[in-house]
């Protein structure tokens, strides 16, 4: 029987995962710290290497854990909606909409502001013409609005394929880790948190109306869901989620979709408590894969998004493999 | 005079430009049962979910409790119908406990958990349909039959004065045929609730409701006390196919001949 106290309990070990995977990327780098200095760094103590933690790691470990948040958010989202397992935040084409902006933007040497702009144009342009497209005649069905949406992914992927055929060797390596995922660039940490903090605390509300509806939208109905306005809310919500995240680190791949299942693989599909553990989990993977990604081959920097695969596949296979049939 | 907790006045039916029902005017008050009957694709149930509010009518009007669908909030008639749909898909793992306590969810607050109250509900719920120490069993483990109990279970904690169900019978074992159909028929557990319920077989509806609804498919239809309406006659003018009717102890069997 699904429990409060059982939802508290497991948030509040995610929150400790959630604060070691800070304390992992604060402390680990070029500059070691030890967990005393971090400790003394952030009560504003005097060590060597404060500016580094400071300036660097922890915007970048805040902007990384509100993107992992975001995406696995979006991701358990966008799966009651389309009342699919296998669905990502991407897959109705937010992030090939996002990325066929910014690469035009870097494709044409705009600056790391116009990158941002376009892509985030680029994925409430996606979103825009898959709701229109979708909607057409009014029948908004999970089958239109997936297909509607895995087209729009096709006809966007053609566009970045396009543009990376035609880039110049010197705007390749920069486009394609754009594609990969790439907290280097992350700009403000802020702005993500905020929509993280936002998004849950507008889609909580709702938890156990979704719940029903990831039964079955006329059983929903029935049991008291006003589901028509809730699909209008969760799209617009998972979309908007989706595209901040990828404006601000590119389309790190894997996390939507894999967080959701590992959390519901641990902890059952009551979506009081997936979403909040989702955005918990979800960042504290990326993160973690951060700080791998820049110290694992130091000084050169891997794009996150090969090491939130990496990490993610065998825990998933693992976690699987040990479900009870 | 008491406001009937279920009224169609003049309800027309269309799906995919076909009229299935025709200015219907239908009245079921507590402790009633009606049967519907018909052949397939005839539209029972989608005047079932026309009735439960679940889709727009072409026009008339459905009254649940006094008020009309489009002014009744979703929550307000969960309260007041319960809906068994014919098929149920689970994309997403969970308990039979879990389902049985959906049905609470309309009794629930926004922030609330359900509560031991809830969970003893929907204990006896599950034992109600033969479902009892399955609690924790995960749903895809289940066979048809007891998937389809369950959803039933689910629809008895919903605790509401008027159930709509279509097909409750579809996958159930002669058994948990009769079963259901007494747990339904068993006024004093249900507190006097009525029952709207899509049949196939007219000498279970002749046995467990008080009146059957016949739906031609063409838009006619016809109504009554099930004594009156269920003879071969009618019956194998609605199947299109010949019938022969046995009596005994007042009960009905249709043969087809």
């Amino acid at each position: 029987m699904p429990s409060r106290g059982r939802a508290l309990l497991i948030l509040a070990g995610l929150g400790l995962l959630a604060l070691g995977s800070f304390w992992t990327a604060l402390a680990v780098g070029s500059l070691q710290l030890t967990a005393g200095e971090v400790a003394a760094v952030l009560l504003g103590g005097d060590v060597a290497g404060a500016d580094v933690v400071l300036q660097l790691r922890l915007p970048r470990a805040l902007a990384g854990f509100a993107c992992g948040g975001l995406l696995a958010l979006a991701g358990a989202l966008m799966q009651v909606l389309l009342r699919n397992p296998l669905a990502d935040p991407y897959i109705l084409g937010v992030s090939s909409g996002a990325g066929v902006g910014a690469l035009f933007a870097i494709l044409f040497g705009w600056s790391a502001w116009g990158i941002d702009g376009l892509a985030f144009a680029g994925a409430l342009g996606a979103m825009v013409l898959v709701f229109g497209l979708a909607h057409g005649d009014g029948s908004w069905t999970q089958t239109r609005l997936l297909l509607t949406g895995v087209i729009v992914a096709a006809g966007c992927g053609a566009l970045i394929t396009l543009m990376l055929a035609v880039a110049p060797e010197a705007k390749l390596r920069g486009m394609l880790f754009w594609l990969m995922g790439d907290l280097g660039q992350a700009g403000r940490w802020w702005p993500p948190l905020a929509v993280l903090v936002l998004a849950l605390v507008l889609a909580l509300p709702f938890a156990r109306e979704l719940n029903l509806l990831s039964r079955g939208l006329m059983q929903a109905q029935a049991l008291g869901v006003a589901v028509g306005r809730l699909r209008y809310a969760i799209y617009l919500l998972a979309s908007l989620a989706t595209a901040w995240s990828v404006t601000t680190a590119g389309s790190v791949g894997f996390v939507g979709l894999v967080v959701p299942h590992l959390v519901r693989l641990a902890a059952g599909n009551d979506q009081r408590l997936l979403l909040p553990a989702s955005a918990l989990a979800g960042g504290s993977l990326l993160v973690l894969a951060d700080t791998l990604a820049r110290t694992l081959v130091a000084p050169q920097q891997l794009p996150v998004g090969v090491l939130t695969a990496l990490i993610g596949v065998p825990v998933f296979l693992f976690l699987l493999s040990r479900q009870p049939r | 005079m008491t406001v009937p907790l279920l009224e169609a006045a003049g309800l027309t039916v269309d799906i995919a430009g076909r009229r299935i029902v025709d200015g219907l005017d239908l009245k079921v008050g507590r402790g009633e049962r009606l049967a519907i009957l018909g052949q397939n694709g005839a539209g029972k149930s989608t005047l079932l979910a026309t009735l439960a509010g679940l889709r727009p009518p072409a026009a008339g009007s459905v009254h649940l409790g006094g008020t009309a669908y489009p002014a009744l909030a979703p929550r307000i008639a969960a309260r007041r119908r319960a809906w068994l749909g014919q098929t149920q898909t689970d994309p997403f793992g969970s308990t039979v406990l879990e389902t049985a306590l959906t049905g609470r969810h309309p009794h629930l607050g926004r922030w609330a958990w359900e509560s031991e109250g809830d969970a003893e509900l929907a204990r006896s719920a599950l034992a109600a349909v033969g479902l009892g120490g399955l609690e924790r069993r995960p749903i895809h483990t289940l066979s048809g039959g007891e998937r389809q109990r369950l959803a039933i279970a689910a629809l008895l904690t919903q605790a509401s004065p008027l159930y709509l169900l279509d097909e409750p019978l579809a996958h159930l074992d002669l058994n948990h045929q009769m079963a259901v159909l007494e747990l339904f028929a068993d006024a004093p557990r249900n507190d006097g609730a009525a029952v709207v319920m899509v049949l196939h077989d007219p000498g279970l509806a002749h046995r467990f409701c008080h009146r059957a609804l016949l739906i031609y498919g063409d838009g006619r239809s016809s109504q009554g006390d099930v004594d009156t309406i269920l003879t071969a006659e009618r019956l194998s003018e609605l199947y299109g196919y010949r019938l022969s009717m046995l009596e005994k102890d007042g009960r009905r069997c249709f043969l087809p001949e």
